[in-house]
């Protein structure tokens, strides 16, 4: 397994397959088996693109939910968290250290929609003793990439230095 | 009505302005070029060195610092060079913080040249040489480093060019405009040249953390009995993506950078103080954010090889710098001619060759100091002119 790939893939991940093997040194054939392999054993998960959804009228509301559990017995956080996964509007689940056990973050078209999930189906779970939702109110820095800096060039054409 | 003839100096007005400028003119004015025009690093400055600077300003550190420089950027700097380049320099008498390497080569030069002294300058080569040379009133001799050879300076080229008169050699390696390095050999071979002289390098390392291939930088400063003839000169501008702040230093033996002080002094008095106070960060704390631009630089290096013999122009591949240094001579036309049309029928704008030196002729620096998108473009762009041309 070549943790270059990885490395090239997690910054653009719409490098081709030539750029990749140009990059790395690593025949065409390679580069295709190992990112079929390093699919296959789950670790390239997906690709997808950066998007500032702010820039649009109509985005959708986000969410972070941090959640309380009681634990059950001889099972943990695990039966919880993965329940949780399961649902459409969830993003992403956290298990955590500190004051709260876990950290869901909830996406819907509209604040009404993200409480009433959160009220009906998230607080409902047995298990969860308490539910706090904080909503995201705008977005600074998303994947590494910075949302409010957009870097116009402004070098000039040439230079000989 | 002056006669400004009689007013200016003569050394100054002998010496030419750059032979490209009016193609340079030409591209600035022009709407959506595509450039790979730029020597200048496209990453703004780690934002740990601007907080460093907005920090110092907030305490108020806004004087003059000491003529040399912040106490604690010598130790930093002699901490720093130590640790990546091996020699090791003492920060009270053997290192000095000037504005710019620009201001070192200047000063170097000047502390050195005697009337009439010879230094030896290998092209192609950055372009303030040559001028830097003869306003302190040396004389320089050229020296046409071979694409055969790497474009490295070779120790036979050396020996046909040294004379009584020769005072310095300046090795500037990485090289802007080839990509060139050199390496422990090649310095070794070039110190049997000139063991028995007292003959001056001046080495101009400002890309010295951009190699690529697992080859880390040689400074001749580190090779056997060189320190002792060697003037190292760096700066924070490429490896930090610190261009505005005006950052560099040099190294070396103490006698020579007594001199240079001495110039510094009066002329400058000090670099930017701000701009000290970020170098001391730089130094201390980016080593993880160099070497994430240095990986992009290697990313986008061998994409933009490719992409260059992809479309029929041999390139090889440059080991330091951030440029590329492609042969257009199947084209047939001269390398200004190349870039000028190039310019206005595709509208991307690179260098020819001949802006570092007559023995660029043939070659065009193309910098990958661009988004890999942008360098895509570029390319495809000139492989559509040299397929025109063919018709």
């Amino acid at each position: 397994m070549d943790i270059r790939i990885l490395k090239l893939l997690a910054k653009d991940a719409r490098m081709s397959i030539q750029d990749l093997s140009t990059v790395t040194g690593l025949d065409e054939d390679t580069v295709i088996s190992e990112i079929t392999e390093m699919k296959n054993e789950g670790l390239i998960r997906g690709f997808r693109t950066v998007i500032d959804w702010e820039k649009l009228d109509e985005f959708y509301v986000s969410a972070v939910v941090d959640i309380k559990v009681t634990p059950k017995p001889g099972l943990g956080f695990e039966d919880v968290a993965k329940k949780i996964s399961k649902y459409h509007e969830v993003e992403s689940v956290y298990l955590l250290s500190g004051d709260s056990d876990l950290c869901v973050i909830v996406k819907c078209k509209t604040f009404q929609d993200v409480s009433r999930f959160v009220a009906k189906e998230l607080a409902t779970i047995e298990s969860v003793t308490s539910t706090k939702t904080q909503f995201v109110m705008r977005r600074y820095k998303e994947l590494d990439v910075d949302l409010e800096v957009t870097n116009p060039d402004e070098r000039g054409v040439v230079s000989s230095c | 009505m002056l006669n400004y003839d009689n007013v200016l100096n003569s050394t100054i007005t002998e010496i030419q302005p750059s032979g490209i400028r009016k193609f340079f003119d030409i591209a600035a004015t022009m709407n959506d070029v595509i450039s790979l025009g730029v020597g200048e690093p496209d990453f703004p400055t780690p934002w740990k060195i601007r907080n460093a600077a907005i920090k110092s300003l907030e305490r108020g550190k806004t004087g003059y610092s000491a003529n040399r420089g912040l106490a604690e950027l010598r130790k930093e700097i002699s901490l720093y060079f130590k640790r990546k380049y091996g020699p090791e320099y003492d920060p009270d008498s053997e290192i000095l913080v000037t504005v710019g390497g620009s201001e070192a080569i200047d000063a170097a030069l000047r502390s050195i040249i005697n009337p009439g002294d010879e230094v030896i300058i290998p092209q192609p080569s950055y372009v303030c040489y040559v001028p830097m040379v003869q306003m302190a009133g040396g004389i320089p001799v050229i020296i046409e480093n071979k694409a055969e050879n790497d474009f490295k300076l070779s120790a036979e080229e050396l020996r046909k060019k040294i004379t009584p008169k020769t005072k310095a050699v300046i090795l500037p390696f990485p090289s802007n405009p080839t990509g060139a390095i050199m390496e422990r050999a090649d310095y070794e071979k070039i110190e049997k040249e000139i063991e028995n002289t007292d003959i001056v390098l001046l080495s101009d390392e400002i890309y010295s953390e951009l190699t690529f291939n697992g080859k880390r930088h040689i400074s001749p400063a580190a090779v056997n009995t060189l320190k002792d003839r060697t003037i190292v000169i760096n700066g924070f501008s490429k490896t930090f993506s610190m261009t505005g702040w005006r950052l560099g230093y040099t190294c070396g033996p103490k006698e020579i950078i007594s001199q240079i002080t001495k110039l510094h002094q009066y002329s400058i008095m000090c670099a930017p103080t701000t701009s000290q106070y970020a170098a001391i960060t730089a130094l201390r704390d980016c080593d993880d954010e160099v070497a994430a631009m240095a990986e992009e630089y290697d990313t986008r290096r061998k994409l933009m090889v490719r992409g260059f013999n992809s479309i029929g122009l041999e390139c090889r591949e440059p080991e330091g710098a951030f440029y590329t240094f492609p042969s257009i001579k199947t084209t047939g036309l001269t390398c200004e001619e190349f870039c000028e049309r190039l310019l206005n029928s595709k509208k991307v704008a690179i260098v020819p060759g001949t802006a570092f030196g007559a023995c660029g002729e043939g070659y065009v620096r193309a910098s990958y100091c661009y988004s890999t998108d942008h360098i895509r473009t570029a390319i495809e762009r000139i492989g559509e002119f040299l397929k025109e041309l063919n018709k």
